[in-house]
């Protein structure tokens, strides 16, 4: 059974002289997993409020599960669960008690051992939601957009600010929803968090697409095989060409940093033989060299010259 | 089966959210309690303070007519300079030089030098007590804690009323809790209702506590009809709690609306005769301050409580608290933001 879960067409919203979102479209399909992902700044809460009918946008047509905000906003409501980018529970209420409010809420909804036992929470039941930790409260909120039993899942950045356990508790609660025929629309800044969880991601900055289709795909677009950084000693990195280096053997792109260049190589044996010799030649010692494989961060440098996440 | 209701559950987190803040049960419960037992000991006594009056050493005529006098506290100095000093800190209420006639230095702008002013006048011209004769003033429903107690009573309605929903909309707004809240389908008729709901919870908890504590153990009269007082307390709360949700209807933090709510309350707590009756100011302004809802409140709580006052006699004060649950109300709808 496949069909689409959510569709936007020109999805476009301006604060002011701000453009934040600039003609966006999105499709998502039912039982799958898109990822906007894209640095901070550039239009992903704007754009996933917009699909919850929490922002009115300035122009665009936005369909959630084939009803519109316009005419069918109290059912859109019923059908969808969200957790926003910053909500911070009442801190004097129990884990149960947050969930019992959040259930008071549907029609239709799932037990709150069920919920609490969806993000292993059962032993915290009766805990306040202040003694919880980061990933515990987090997990806590997933619950609350999983109670109604929703078929459609908004998640604005889940694990920002989460240590690597407590991402990825999150990310097999999300996975376990997603085998159950759930659809996710998440937003990321994590480029493994976009790989592992999702089918289809979109790359986002200024409040434009600049890039979308399967992690494997948007990657493939870089057309290398691996990504080879290296960082010379003693300002050697001025000395070397960019004309030298893209005549070597499989480079097919050379980018710098301030001490450091990364090549992208569509044979990582060849180029790394010929760089090591060029340096050889020209007598630059290295301080380190490192190869991996083309990365979402990879193709986001690739478009736009700048990292996904703050250095 | 209540346990799905919306509102029940909004209304039923409220309240304990509440309760699990012991800082906030002593502002509300404990508090009034204290400064209404303060003051209310403080004055119940009925005896009036005595006057501080200065005196030079050398003033040894005025020494001799002034010793004794009723009321009156005498000091003494050795030095017209100290004398000065201790009058313009306070510390005497005025300062007596002899001469002829005597000469009363003082500051007219305070209250207590013009009752010193009247006893030393007495005790030197030795007006007889038979020419006006006393009778002190000691029966319940007159004395100052009589007074006070209703005001008292108002201003916490309208302290609990204002913070309880300005704060608490405010912080939920802050925490992104309401943004939360419109992704689901919760009716915004249940999240409001759920205020008030909750509002009516404490305002009975609150009225019957401090009414009990008044007549128990401060010994104040109540003499209202138990359904007027009711009713008045009903459309207090609900008066203050739609001003409350329109102090809060925009503002993002939690600092931003106790600016706020202090800014409402300020006025009122000076001017609705809460420790003072409000005749004190200019009668140009009396109607005025009568339309403010805590002039209203406390007017009819007095009305009620002290005189045993008839819907009759209250429903001009009803309307103005009336006019108080409307108005805010329609216009914090109007305002209201959700993020
Ligand atoms: N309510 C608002 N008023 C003005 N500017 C806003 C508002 N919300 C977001 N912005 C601006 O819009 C841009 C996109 O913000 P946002 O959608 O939050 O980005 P992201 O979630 O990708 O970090 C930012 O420049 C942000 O400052
Ligand atoms: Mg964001």
């Amino acid at each position: 059974m496949s069909g689409t879960a959510l569709q936007a067409r020109g999805l476009v919203k301006r604060f002011g002289d701000l453009t934040a979102v600039n003609g966006l479209d999105l499709e998502v399909r039912t039982g799958t997993c898109l990822a906007l992902l894209g640095p901070n700044g550039a239009g992903k809460t704007t754009t996933i409020e917009m699909l919850e009918g929490l922002t009115r946008p300035d122009q665009g047509t936005i369909k959630v599960l084939g009803l519109t905000w316009a005419g069918q906003a109290q059912e859109i409501r019923e059908r969808i669960g969200v957790q926003l980018q910053e909500t911070r529970l009442t801190e004097k209420i129990t884990a149960k008690e947050t969930l019992r409010l959040f259930k008071s809420f549907y029609a239709q909804s799932r037990s709150i051992e069920e919920a609490l036992g969806i993000v292993k929470l059962e032993d915290k039941a009766n805990d306040f939601v202040e003694t919880l930790s980061g990933g515990q409260q987090q997990r806590l909120t997933l619950a609350c957009a999983l109670i109604s039993k929703p078929s459609l899942l908004f998640l604005d950045e889940p694990t920002t600010g989460l240590d690597p356990q407590a991402r990825r508790n999150v990310w097999d609660i999300v996975e376990s929803f997603k085998s159950e025929g759930g659809t996710v629309l998440l937003t990321t800044h994590y480029m493994e968090e976009a790989e592992r969880l999702s089918e289809e991601v979109v790359i986002v900055d200024e409040g434009r697409v600049i890039a979308e289709g399967s992690p494997q795909g948007v990657i493939g677009r870089l057309e290398a095989e691996s990504i080879v950084e290296l960082h010379p000693r003693d300002g050697g990195a001025q000395r070397l060409e960019d004309a030298q280096l893209l005549g070597l053997p499989g480079v097919r792109d050379v980018r710098r940093a301030a001490a450091s260049i990364t090549l992208s190589v569509t044979d990582t044996q060849a180029s790394v033989g010929a760089l090591l010799g060029l340096l050889g030649e020209q007598g630059i010692a290295l301080e380190t060299l490192q190869t991996h494989a083309p990365t979402l961060e990879d193709v986001f440098m690739d478009l736009t010259g700048r990292h996904l996440r703050d250095a | 089966m209540l346990r799905g209701s919306a509102l029940l559950e909004l209304t039923r987190q409220r309240v304990l959210a509440f309760l699990r803040r012991p800082e906030a049960v002593f502002w509300v419960f404990a508090f009034p309690l204290v400064l209404a037992a303060v003051l209310g000991f403080a004055f119940k006594s009925g005896k009036a303070a005595s006057s501080r009056i200065a005196l030079l050493e050398e003033s040894s005529v005025l020494f001799e007519r002034l010793e004794g006098a009723p009321n009156v506290e005498l000091e003494l100095f050795s030095s017209r300079v100290q004398a000065e000093l201790a009058l313009r800190n306070g510390h005497v209420d005025v300062l007596v030089l002899e001469g002829e006639p005597p000469v009363l230095r003082l500051d007219a702008a305070r209250q207590e030098a013009e009752v010193a002013r009247l006893r030393v006048l007495v005790a030197i011209s030795e007006v007889e007590s038979d020419r006006l004769a006393l009778d002190e003033v000691t029966e319940r429903g007159s004395r100052y804690i009589d007074f006070l107690f209703p005001g008292l009573l108002g201003m916490n309605l309208m302290g609990t009323g204002l913070w309880a929903i300005g704060f608490a909309v405010a912080d939920m707004r802050q925490r992104k809790v309401l943004k939360r809240f419109l992704v689901t389908p919760m009716r915004r008729s249940s999240f409001l209702g759920s205020f008030l709901l909750a509002r009516l919870v404490f305002l009975v908890l609150e009225v019957v506590c401090l009414t009990l504590f008044a007549v128990w153990v401060l010994d104040v009269p109540f003499r209202a009809g138990l359904l007027q007082y009711a009713t008045l307390c009903l459309f207090g709360a609900i008066g203050f709690a739609g001003l409350g949700l329109l102090a809060a209807s925009r503002v993002k933090t939690t600092e931003g609306v106790s600016g706020m709510l202090n800014f409402v309350m300020m006025p009122m707590w000076l001017c609705s005769g809460v420790f003072f009756s409000y005749e004190r100011f200019p009668d140009a302004i009396h109607p005025v301050l009568r339309l403010l809802p805590l002039t209203a409140m406390n007017d009819a709580l007095r009305a009620t409580m002290l005189e045993g006052a008839g819907f009759g006699q209250i429903l001009p004060e009803l309307g103005v608290l009336l006019f108080w649950t409307v108005v805010p109300f329609f216009l914090a709808l109007k305002l209201f933001r959700w993020s």
